[in-house]
């Protein structure tokens, strides 16, 4: 149902607030089994034992039931081994796939829009070998310890691994997401010491590295090519320390006439820690013509386009050329009403990787101890300001003094947030559009043109470096 | 448990803050060390890779090739000096003061100037120059890091780590 009579546009954030049958049990799980984690599953006390076992109990119903009461048994004798953290490591993945469906049910509430096809069929397969192993003895051995365990040199010890990884394309998922996290353990050694440990996050990044160990879970199968114009919606930039990924949200027309489909195409790469700001988009910006479209608000026309059945295109700039211009707005009142949301593959099933493009307008706004607040339709919904990047036009200023907004529905901590992708703003008397990408492919801006001279001679310095001392 | 505490997201290290690289074009608080690069002033082809140890403050500098730095003998020298000024840009003075475990005092808050003080003050002694290889092949790895090609193929995992725009 539609209800912009609301002032909601067409999005029903009355959906958002209502309860999510079995969500807090499940959660509770996760919990007991992630504090269990943080101490450590050498040898469990009966306090965070009790973490474990529950998280097989949670899963008792499943196929894995079997598999994972036995590793909960083993490891609170203190006998857990390689294979039945890596069934630990399923079961919560399991438990946190259920919550993230039931929240993208709901979120198809809000948006009105349909899913294609849930069910998305397992990847191929490439062979493991020995780096995937070196680094599950890496992930086991942290899961003896705990996170209030961690030290230096075991932390270090995965720094080979992901050198190794790093040099193979096909493994940057594991490779980044390991660089990822040892970063931040490395950086919160020794754990005795610390003060507050992020529980879930790392019983997340841990699981998730983990299975990315095993055959066939980093892969997604192809779903062929697409042919049709692309209309950008606005783009989405992530990053840490070793990496950053930029996704540019858009919708897809197909030739012939087909229903359009919500699409992303993704471009990332390693960098050094001191490149920041301007710098992640001069290195992204050679490698996807796209970022460019969508910062200046142009369609692209793609001819046979390698897509993923996540709705992920593979890019390819010789499968794209430019198109005419397209304002992200028009597209986001007209056509993405219309759109068919992506399916989503088995191991990405988690709340953290729901990212649903919606449209708003109409809403009332209000700002309180740092934190912004939209009301869509007289309900509130917390705007995640800090997404925005820092090499951007778009600022909390401008998103507060909105009137329209394109941005990702998102679910961390037990509630929905929106990450603004672009606004409608007035600034001094005149309507603007401010996107969070709209330096993605340069600027002639005052403030953008400087950030840009800082990276390029950051990135200069490093390379000279680079070309006097690597090459000995 | 707090909403920090659960969420997928939470923000454990902030993000880089930019500066020039020319003089110091690498420093990092990793190993329970203050440690970088800090390039020569008079020959280009030089670096010295100099680390201060946190709580006991030890020193140590020397070329890249293993050369001990004639200006770290009992005493910090402005290589060391200048690696603490560029962390202090890159990571924040609080927590490069809070890595080193350095007492700064005073009710304002640590500086660069205030950190390398309360550290020398200590009359810090010379420590293990063995540290300075890893350190040099860290650095270099890092710059390999530029190397590397850039992928399209999607990174569902960097859904976990979002940009913020909070500050050290």
């Amino acid at each position: 149902m539609v209800s912009a009579d609301q002032g909601g546009g067409v999005m029903r954030a009355d959906v958002l607030a209502e309860r999510v049958e079995g969500l807090d049990e499940a959660l509770a799980a996760v919990d007991g089994f992630d504090s269990a984690l943080a101490c450590g599953l050498l040898r469990p006390p009966a306090a965070t034992a009790a973490g474990v076992t529950g998280l097989a109990q949670a899963v008792a119903g499943s196929p894995l039931a079997g598999r994972v009461a036995e590793a909960a048994d083993k490891t609170v004798a203190g006998a857990g081994g390689e294979d039945h953290f890596v069934a630990l490591a399923a079961a919560r993945t399991a438990l946190l796939g259920s919550v993230h469906d039931a929240l993208i049910d709901q979120v198809a509430e809000v948006t009105g829009r349909t899913a294609r096809e849930r069910e998305v069929p397992q990847g191929g397969g490439l062979p493991v070998g020995n780096l995937h192993a070196a680094a599950r003895s890496w992930l086991v051995d942290l899961a003896r310890t705990g996170w209030r365990g961690i030290g230096h040199e075991a932390v270090a010890g995965v720094a080979p691994v992901v050198q190794a990884m790093l040099a193979e394309p096909r493994l940057r998922r594991p490779a980044t997401l390991l660089d990822g996290f040892a970063v931040e353990l490395a950086a919160s050694c020794p754990g005795a010491t610390l003060e507050r440990v992020p529980v879930r996050r790392w019983a997340d990044l841990w699981s998730r590295a983990l299975l990315l160990t095993l055959p066939g879970t980093a892969e997604v199968p192809d779903a062929g090519v697409v042919t049709g114009r692309l209309l950008p919606l606005g783009v989405d930039l992530q990053e840490h320390a070793g990496a950053v990924q930029a996704q540019v949200h858009a919708v897809l027309e197909p030739v012939g006439g087909a229903a359009p489909r919500v699409v992303r195409a993704s471009v990332s790469a390693p960098k050094p820690d001191s490149v920041v700001g301007a710098g992640l988009w001069q290195l992204l910006r050679p490698h996807m013509s796209l970022l460019a479209a969508a910062g200046e608000g142009r369609a692209m026309e793609l001819t046979d386009m390698p897509v993923t059945v996540e709705g992920d295109l593979i890019w390819d700039d010789a499968c794209a050329r430019p198109g005419a211009s397209a304002d992200a707005f028009v597209t986001a009142r007209v056509v993405l009403p219309t759109a068919l949301d992506a399916a989503t593959a088995p191991l990405d099933r988690h709340p953290a990787r729901i990212a649903v493009p919606v449209f708003l307008e109409g809403y009332g706004v209000s700002e309180g101890d740092g934190v912004l607040t939209f009301f869509v339709g007289g309900h509130p919904l917390a705007v995640d300001v800090d997404r925005v990047p820092v090499a951007s036009p778009l600022t909390a200023q401008a998103v507060a003094a909105s009137g329209a907004c394109i941005g990702l529905l998102r679910w961390d901590a037990g509630s929905y947030r929106l990450q603004p992708l672009a606004v409608e703003a007035t600034v001094r008397k005149k309507p603007v559009a401010l996107h969070a990408g709209g330096w993605a492919g340069g600027t002639a801006d005052k403030v953008g043109a400087k950030g840009e001279k800082a990276a390029t001679d950051a990135v200069t310095v490093l390379r000279e470096r680079a070309g006097r001392l690597l090459r000995k | 448990m707090s909403e920090w505490e659960r969420s997928s997201t939470a923000r454990v290290v902030a993000p880089a803050r930019p500066r020039r690289l020319a003089k110091v074009p690498f420093v990092e608080l990793a190993d329970g060390r203050l440690q970088g690069v800090v390039s020569s002033g008079s020959d280009i082809a030089r670096v010295y890779v100099s680390s201060v140890v946190a709580g006991s403050y030890a020193f140590a500098c020397s070329t890249n090739n293993n050369r001990p730095c004639g200006g770290a003998r009992g005493a910090y020298c402005n290589h060391i000096r200048a690696l603490i000024s560029e962390a202090v840009l890159q990571f924040g003075p609080e927590r490069v003061a809070r890595y080193l475990k350095a007492e700064t005092g005073g009710d304002e808050g640590p500086s660069a100037q205030s950190i390398a003080h309360a550290m020398s003050s200590t009359r810090p002694p010379q420590g293990d120059a063995a540290a300075a290889a890893p350190v040099f092949s860290r650095f270099l790895r890092h710059l390999s890091y530029l190397e590397l090609a850039p992928v399209t193929t999607p990174l569902p995992e960097m859904q976990w780590f979002p940009p913020t725009r909070a500050v050290a």
